[in-house]
């Protein structure tokens, strides 16, 4: 009795002194601008992509460009891991201190980081800025949420469907025009040759998915006064869902093996030589390049319901944003600007492939790159882009959508019950984030 | 058999318990006031480790758990709230939590079981082979459990790949995918554990069985006792204290996978289908970002544990047994 009573006390003073030290509550850093200084050192973090020197140099010319207009600033580049962004950029704004001035980020990221304070909000700058009005909507839309403006499109990606015009000459096919065409053309590739999958798609691969949803008419939710509703079990998404999950099954792709593929396992398949189709990005197509399957692959626009039309695709990229901590702000946009202007953005797509923004640029690319030509007339037939919500950072982090699709797939639910749930779930998670 | 283990072990617990007492008893005469607070001086380093390493982030770990906390108010974007119970509402009102739970339980009862059957079997062979074997068998041993939990899992994935994998190649499996299914994954998992942390309970347990008198051993031989008979009713009982050391290590650690089948089933399976609730927490508090509930899935965690903790040790100290 007497020996507990002594252990408690001091216990508790541990506690108690455990309590004052902290103020009793977890941190919460002010993410506020102390100031706009126009010199000293802008801090910068962009991606770092695979094969990332001709991306560095063209950044240099940009950064060159802006040092000619601004003596004083200096400027230092930071390329971080793609893999490794998320907690990077989340530490930056826990602690801005040690933050950065602008930071590179993907387009799916922009509500959410928008509503964890982080992102400077710089409508006015973009709205003044000669530039930016031949940037192409989808991509403005992008970088807005709630009417304003976080940041300037640095490049747009959008997938397509590739196919092996070798094994399509070998059985005498053409290339599918009609979403129905596709399936039952993928049905009869596996059927021919049953090594190869007709069209590889993955449970996980989500962006893949969409267009199949769209095609139809489907959305994945649908805004009204800025709060959004799940609409992935509405009728028509249903139709895209079922769609899609046909393609699983020992008649095309098996799903013991395709309901745990994401995005890149379909593209490293077909680049291999495991697939006769698959739906790939511009941004794969350095991957397909270094494939076995060099040479003997061509690419269209992913077709919708009808002949001639094509499925809306999912306008993917990144934006450069400043961040909110910043005490270079008029700096720090100029130097956006920089990075994201037509200049920039035309020698990034020789450099990297990186698809521009600006519809007036990328007609010039595409007539100097032949490959981009299936992208651009993708883009220009109107792409999509995922809900502006914080909610939707969730609904991707949490996996709702692959779940629903690996459910389907596994036959643990159907359509209609796998995207009752996932519309709940998704309802759920656009009502935490409010 | 019990009478001469008792016999045996009588002198050192008695003989201690009476020669401490006396010298304590005579000590505080001098000074009564100082000697109350020596021991805690020098308890005083230890108690401030442990405050700064285990209570304080236990204390923070449940006052996160009764927050709204996500990204947004880490990041200064909105304030921080007082939930109450409200992140443990939503968990329990949450049927995939019971799900994952009920998974996690069996699962861990599963490692557990194969880990104490497969350790102990292994450490009576090792008493009962030649110094070549045994030294091979505790060099194999010693490799699995001095292999990263990450290493072993990725090579595990790759012996048994649907298409490269040497497994499905020797079993004539063609291209069964391992991961597919809900229980086969289990299954997959479990091995992989298995395989890692056998060696810790072997290596224990074996030394235990290095510790008995050979004497007892040997009337137990000549009484004509089978190997059986030996390890029920001398090996076990003498080896009380140090199994339950193992099992308790063992529900510990196995409660909480994580690597194994976050590396082996990318992050809990299709679906969803191979979630523990370790991992569950991990993609509630940093995948999505909710820390707050991910808190709450960690203290449900230690509650659980520490009640099976306690209630083990209970059943075991109403055996008898002092640990």
């Amino acid at each position: 009795m007497k020996l507990s009573a002594r252990i408690a006390a001091p216990a508790a003073a541990l506690v108690l002194a455990g309590l004052t030290a902290t103020g009793c509550a977890p941190q919460t850093s002010d993410t506020g601008a102390k100031g706009d200084e126009k010199t000293g050192t802008l801090r910068v973090w962009l991606f770092q992509e695979v094969g990332n020197k001709p991306k560095e140099q063209v950044v240099d010319a940009a950064v060159a460009d802006f040092k000619k207009a601004h003596k004083d600033a200096k400027v230092e580049i930071e390329y971080i891991p793609v893999d490794t962004r998320a907690q990077r950029i989340k530490a930056a704004f826990n602690d801005p201190e040690s933050a950065p001035d602008l930071i590179e980020y993907g387009n799916t990221d922009t509500a959410g980081y928008v509503k964890d304070g982080g992102l400077a909000d710089v409508s006015a700058e973009f709205a003044a800025w000669d530039e930016a009005k031949d940037t192409d909507p989808t991509a403005k839309q992008s970088v807005t949420v709630g009417g304003k403006v976080y940041g300037a499109p640095l490049f747009v990606g959008v997938r397509a469907l590739y196919y092996r015009t070798d094994v399509f000459e070998d059985l005498g096919i053409e290339a599918p025009k009609t979403q129905a065409e596709l399936i039952s053309t993928a049905k009869k590739i596996h059927k021919k040759k049953p090594d190869l999958y007709g069209l590889a798609v993955g449970g996980a691969y989500t962006y893949g998915a969409m267009p199949f949803i769209w095609a139809g008419g489907g959305e994945l939710a649908d805004e009204s006064g800025g709060t959004y509703k799940a609409a992935i079990n509405s009728d028509k998404a249903r139709k895209g869902i079922e769609a899609y999950t046909s393609l699983f099954g020992d008649d095309n792709c098996p799903a013991a093996k395709c309901a745990a593929m994401g995005g890149n396992a379909t593209v490293t398949a077909f680049a291999s030589g495991k697939a006769a189709m698959a739906i790939g990005g511009d941004f794969s197509h350095t991957a397909v390049e270094a494939g076995s399957v060099k040479g003997k692959y061509a690419v269209v626009p992913l077709p919708g319901l009808t002949e001639g039309s094509v499925a809306p695709a999912f306008a993917g990229g990144n934006n450069i944003g400043v961040l909110k901590s910043s005490s270079h702000r008029t700096l720090a946009v100029d130097l956006m600007k920089s990075l994201t202007g037509k200049r920039t953005q035309a020698k990034m797509f020789d450099a990297m492939g990186f698809l521009p923004t600006y519809t007036d640029v990328r007609a010039a690319a595409a007539k100097k790159e032949l490959f981009v030509e299936p992208f651009v007339r993708t883009l220009g037939a109107g792409a999509k882009f995922v809900p502006a919500s914080p909610g939707w950072g969730q609904i991707d982090s949490s996996l709702i959508l692959p779940t629903m699709f690996q459910e389907i797939v596994s036959g643990r639910k159907d359509v209609a019950k796998a995207s009752d749930d996932a519309a709940k779930k998704m309802d759920a998670a656009f009502a935490d984030a409010g | 058999m019990t009478a001469n283990s008792t016999a045996y072990k009588a002198p050192g617990t008695s003989g201690a318990g009476g020669t401490s007492t006396r010298p304590l008893r005579r000590r505080p005469a001098p000074s009564a006031r100082r000697s109350g607070w020596t021991p805690w001086l020098y308890l005083l380093p230890a108690l401030v480790l442990l405050g700064g390493l285990l209570v304080y982030p236990i204390y923070q770990l449940g006052l996160i758990s009764f927050l709204e906390y996500t990204q947004a108010q880490v990041s200064g974007g909105e304030p921080t709230t007082f939930q109450g119970f409200g992140n443990y509402a939503t968990l329990f009102g949450d049927s995939q939590f019971w799900q994952v739970l009920l998974a996690t339980v069996v699962f861990a009862a599963a490692c557990v079981l194969a880990t104490l059957l497969v350790g102990c079997a292994l450490a009576v062979l090792l008493t009962r082979i030649r110094a070549v074997p045994r030294l091979v068998l505790m060099l194999a041993a010693l490799g699995a459990w001095a292999t990263p939990a990450i290493t072993g899992s990725t090579v595990w994935m790759f012996l048994f790949d649907p298409d490269f994998g040497p497994v499905n190649r020797v079993l004539g499996l063609g291209d069964f995918s391992w991961t597919y299914g809900r229980y086969s994954a289990f299954a997959l998992v479990l091995l992989e554990v298995l395989w890692c942390s056998f060696p810790f309970v072997m290596v224990t347990v074996y030394a235990g069985i290095r510790a008995i008198p050979t004497e007892v051993l040997e009337a137990a031989a000549l009484d004509g006792a089978s190997q059986w008979r030996i390890w029920r009713s001398v090996m076990a009982p003498m080896l009380r204290p140090i199994l339950v050391v193992v099992t308790i290590q063992s529900i510990i650690w196995d409660f909480k996978v994580f690597t194994q089948i976050y590396v082996m089933t990318a992050g809990g399976g299709i679906a969803g289908q191979n979630l523990v609730l370790n991992v569950y927490a991990y993609q509630k508090a940093f995948a999505s970002s909710q820390y707050s509930l991910g808190s709450a899935i960690g203290v449900v965690m230690l509650v659980i544990l520490l009640a099976v903790t306690l209630v083990y040790l209970r059943l075991v100290r109403r055996q008898g047994e002092e640990l």
